[in-house]
């Protein structure tokens, strides 16, 4: 019994029949093949599996994928745009916001949101956006840095 | 020549990762593969009477369920472990599936097969196991009383090893004439290490040519193919393949042969089909190994002036239901042979007891052994100087081992191969100002304030290891590293390594020093890693041994290049051998300007028209490095808190790290490892810890209870260094993996103890959230 939807990720649309449990992580990663967006908790907590849902940063492993139909869906992958990184991809790279990757993509989607609505943030506000993404590698300090970098260069 | 040693240069990793193009194991789909779920006792002890696998077979979609009788009737051993820590040490078997008992919430019990996840899932619920519950027991203290439960019919009293390590009888005799003792009472609390990437391990075994590719999120691949053909399947290795990928994260967690890379590489034997299991972060909870988990008590001799004369220490380690891949060696060996710190007392008594319980198995977590040592070492000192009424920088130094003694022995067996403790211990005080915040801590006290300055300092075992040593302390395995270095005909560069990267920058690091060594640019160096199909040889990924080790052994097939080269050279430039020189990246004619770049010389290495008589074409060198010693990276970690009387609460007002690990190739990756290590190792401090309740559940089962640091729980860190070169490698490099981990755990402690010292608390147990320093605070 699955449905229909139809769904625009990183521009391009799709239309799946999917089962209704099937979370928009999963067609992400399993339907789309597109694994940039991580899986790293099954409470909701860590923030790997981030993604822009209509612009708005939104933990991807909390929606089915039939609430996505006709919704537009913005991964790590359609970040950068015709092979240009995008500023926040640029300043993590440059300030090591990164070591083993695997929080990377949904920090620097969830960093996207916070900088859209905050332009000019301090240390402190960008600690406090980033609460619902945890790495484990970093302690954290090279990412608030890449967010502040990415901040004045946008 | 640019000098690529030393700069902080991008990372080449990270294009894939920042456009969320990494492989981890999980984003791999192969043709035709099936899902396994596995089906895991929720008791912490219980008997197996029955599986009723029926149902579940008859679900949609399943392709095949598997009990452990399955597994043991096809031949299937047990898991081993890899290091023996007495002669007498009892090791009961592992299997990959449980037969008839299960010993910890977790265990495997059977493995369900589908077409799909969800079908796979689906039907591990109906899986039927009829279970007898017997008593469990969690606790390694208790697990040791008369009349606990047992865990294994092997070790009735639930002790695996009693292990010692120094003069006894020496240090009994000086602490009963020391004129002051110390003594504390330490729980080392237990550790879950959520890498963010769960385990995951894909089987793929191809029956034509009978040859099986296993995917895992491993930091040692080359390891893991030895023990799973070796030890559990009993096939031959030259017919397995194990690719480690993308791995997101470790900290030891991903060192050990785990039950699910045998399943999968079993079932797929089986089926003729892909097996892929990822973990659910609830299963990581329960199945990755956990860290420390320590009863201690430690007593240290002192005499009038402060000089310390011995440390007595007493130790039940917890080992989980199961000897997990190292489990032994971490409480005794890494452990024990570090309670000299960087300190000259003569005398130390160390006695560890592994004990069984009904647990998830405990082994190496990010500084695995050093970090309790230092635990216990540091808070001691801090208590000891408090007791004494001196400042604890100053019992420090009265006892620090003198820059000029190096290389040197401690009472538990290690020669120190460098240091300069004094150097780091002033710089880190310089740094943050010590003084100025013992007159703001006793003018804050005057105002009911709570400022506390804590210090830790610290040494750090690394490098491991000599396999000389490592066989004489009963490691089953040498600890070498391999690499090979290929020059292609066009000059690029190749290297294998047997180190593992899962967030280390190895393809920077490993290529800033190859592009120094043969002069070429590190684009034209690919670093190639976690394949046992390419790579010779290696020993993986952990105890910050890859520069170290890994890192030397590509110097030594760097030089070996280099060799080759130089014949070469020599041959095309018609000069002598003993003129060629190495210099700026090329090789020169001494004193002329006729040179040749590396491009140049591979170009006639696979084209010898012209070519040295005798020598063989081809441009590549493999290279196997043992260490001749450990390397002993060491610092100051001084750390500022406040805590707010009415809650309880810690707050971080100044972290000052100076490490000293030798030299560094790659500041920003080296600073970027102690963030990291920061992180982890204030996270045990003040947050972090297992709870089990009494029947053996894990209550710290899921993101929602146990509390990994985020990013406004950490403060800003200020990292620094000092500079002692290694004296026994080519690199002159320590390692600097877990320096943060280890030192900043007790430095936090020490910090909150001494904000509320003079209130009469003498300390506080850990993580010290802020209902516990509420409590102590408040006598409640
Ligand atoms: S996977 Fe979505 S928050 Fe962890
Ligand atoms: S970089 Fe590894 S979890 Fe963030």
């Amino acid at each position: 019994m699955g449905h229909t939807i139809k769904v625009t990720v990183n521009g391009v649309t799709h239309e799946a029949t999917v089962e209704p449990r099937m979370l928009l992580v999963q067609f992400l990663r399993e339907v789309l093949m597109l694994t940039g967006t991580h899986i790293g908790c099954d409470t909701s907590q860590c923030g790997a599996c981030t993604v822009l849902v209509d612009g708005v940063a939104t933990k991807s492993c909390t929606m089915f994928a039939v609430q996505a139909d006709g919704r537009e869906i913005t991964t790590i992958e359609g970040l950068a745009a015709n092979g240009d990184l995008h500023p926040l991809q640029k300043a993590f790279w440059e300030e090591h916001g990164l070591q083993c990757g695997f929080c990377t993509p949904g920090v620097i989607i969830s960093s996207y949101d916070f900088l859209k609505r905050n332009p000019n943030p301090t240390e402190e506000e960008i600690r406090h956006a980033l609460e619902g993404n945890y790495c484990r590698c970093t302690g954290y300090q090279n990412i608030v840095k890449a967010v502040k970098k990415a901040a004045q260069s946008m | 020549m640019a000098n690529y040693i030393g700069s902080s240069l991008k990372r080449k990793e990270d294009r894939r990762f920042i456009t969320g193009k990494g492989t981890y194991t999980d984003d791999i789909v192969l043709p035709n593969m099936t899902y396994a779920y596995i089906v895991r006792s929720p008791h912490a002890h219980a008997r197996i009477k029955a599986i009723h696998a029926d149902k579940a077979l008859a679900h949609p979609g399943v392709v095949a369920v598997f009990t452990g009788k399955d597994l043991q009737d096809d031949g299937v051993n047990p898991l081993p472990t890899g290091w023996q820590i007495t002669d007498s040490m009892i090791e009961p078997p592992h299997p990959v599936v449980a037969v008839d008992r299960v010993r910890y919430v977790g265990n495997p019990v059977a493995v369900v097969i589908a077409n799909s996840r969800a079908a796979a899932k689906d039907a591990a619920e109906l899986v039927e196991v009829d279970y007898e519950i017997l008593p469990a027991v969690v606790d390694a203290t208790r697990a040791i009383e008369k009349g606990a439960p047992t865990v294994h019919d092997e070790a009735p009293d639930n002790i695996s090893f009693t292990w010692e390590l120094g003069d006894k009888a020496a240090t009994d005799d000086a602490l009963s004439k020391a004129a002051h003792i110390t003594r504390l009472e330490i729980v080392n609390q237990r550790l879950i290490p959520n890498a963010m990437e769960p385990r995951s391990a894909i089987g793929d075994y191809h029956p034509a040519r009978d040859e099986l590719t296993l995917y895992t999120s491993s930091q040692n691949p080359h390891l893991i193919r030895l023990l799973m053909c070796a030890f559990v399947l009993g096939i031959p290795e030259h017919k397995v393949r194990v690719v480690s990928p993308d791995v997101g994260g470790g900290f030891g967690s991903k060192i050990f042969h785990y039950p699910e890379e045998v399943i999968v590489s079993w079932a797929s034997r089986k089926l003729g089909r892909p097996v892929k299991w990822t973990a659910e972060r609830s299963e990581s909870f329960l199945t990755d190994a956990h860290g420390r988990d320590h009863y201690t008590v430690a007593e240290m001799g002192i005499d009038k002036d402060g000089t310390i004369l011995a440390l007595r220490v007493n130790t039940i380690a917890n080992l989980g239901a199961y000897l997990s891949t190292f489990a032994g060696g971490i409480p005794t060996w890494l452990y024990g042979t570090l309670l000299a710190g960087q300190y000259k007392y003569p005398h130390i008594y160390v006695q560890t007891k592994g004990v069984f319980t009904h647990t998830t198995p405990v082994d190496a977590y990010r500084g695995a052994g050093r970090p309790e040592a230092t635990f216990v070492v540091e808070r001691l000192m801090d208590t000891a100087a408090r007791e004494l009424g001196m400042d604890p920088a100053e019992l420090r130094r009265k006892n620090f081992i003198p820059a000029d003694a190096f290389p040197y022995e401690t009472p538990v067996v290690l020669t120190y191969d460098s240091g300069n403790y004094e150097a780091s211990l002033e710089k880190a005080m310089q740094i943050i100002d010590y003084q100025k915040w013992r007159d703001e801590q006793a003018k804050a006290r005057n105002q009911g304030r709570l400022i506390g300055i804590g210090l830790s300092c610290y040494i750090e075992a690394c490098g491991i290891a000599p396999s000389k040593v490592a066989g004489a302390i009963g490691v089953r395995a040498g600890l070498y590293e391999g690499a090979s270095i290929r020059v292609h005909p066009t000059g690029q560069v190749t290297v294998y390594t047997g180190s593992h990267s899962h967030g280390q920058g190895h393809e920077t690091t490993f290529a800033q020093i190859v592009a120094d060594g043969l002069g070429v640019s590190p684009e034209n160096v690919e670093v190639v890693h976690g394949d046992t199909a390419q790579i010779p040889f290696g020993m993986g990924t952990y105890g910050s041994r890859s520069l170290a080790v890994g890192g030397s052994a590509i110097w030594r097939a760097v030089e070996k290049i280099r060799e080759k080269a130089k014949k070469i050279a020599a041959h095309k430039l018609e000069a002598s051998e003993d003129d060629i020189v190495f210099e700026d990246g090329k090789w020169v004619v001494k004193g002329t300007d006729r040179a040749l770049t590396l491009g140049e010389i591979a170009l006639t290495a696979y084209v010898p028209h012209d070519y040295p008589e005798g020598l063989e074409p081809g441009l590549e060198e493999n290279s196997f490095y043992d260490p001749a010693n450990f390397t002993f990276p060491f610092g100051t970690h001084i750390a500022v808190v406040e805590i707010d009387p009415d809650t309880g609460k810690v707050q971080i007002l100044r972290y000052v790290a100076v490490d000293d690990v030798g030299n560094v190739i790659n500041p920003m990756i080296v600073d970027g490892q102690v963030h990291g290590g920061l992180a982890q190792g204030i996270g045990q401090a003040l947050w972090e810890g297992a709870v089990y309740d009494e029947n053996g559940q894990l209550l710290t089962g899921s993101m929602m209870d146990y509390a990994i640091p985020k990013a406004d729980d950490l403060p800003h860190f200020e990292v620094d260094r000092t500079v002692t070169p290694c004296p026994h490698n080519p690199l002159g490099v320590k390692g600097a993996g877990e320096t943060g981990t280890i030192a900043s755990t007790v430095c936090i402690v020490n910090a909150v103890v001494d904000a509320v010292s003079h209130l009469g608390i003498k300390d506080i147990p850990m993580p010290l959230t802020p209902e516990r320093v509420w409590r102590a605070i408040h006598g409640k």
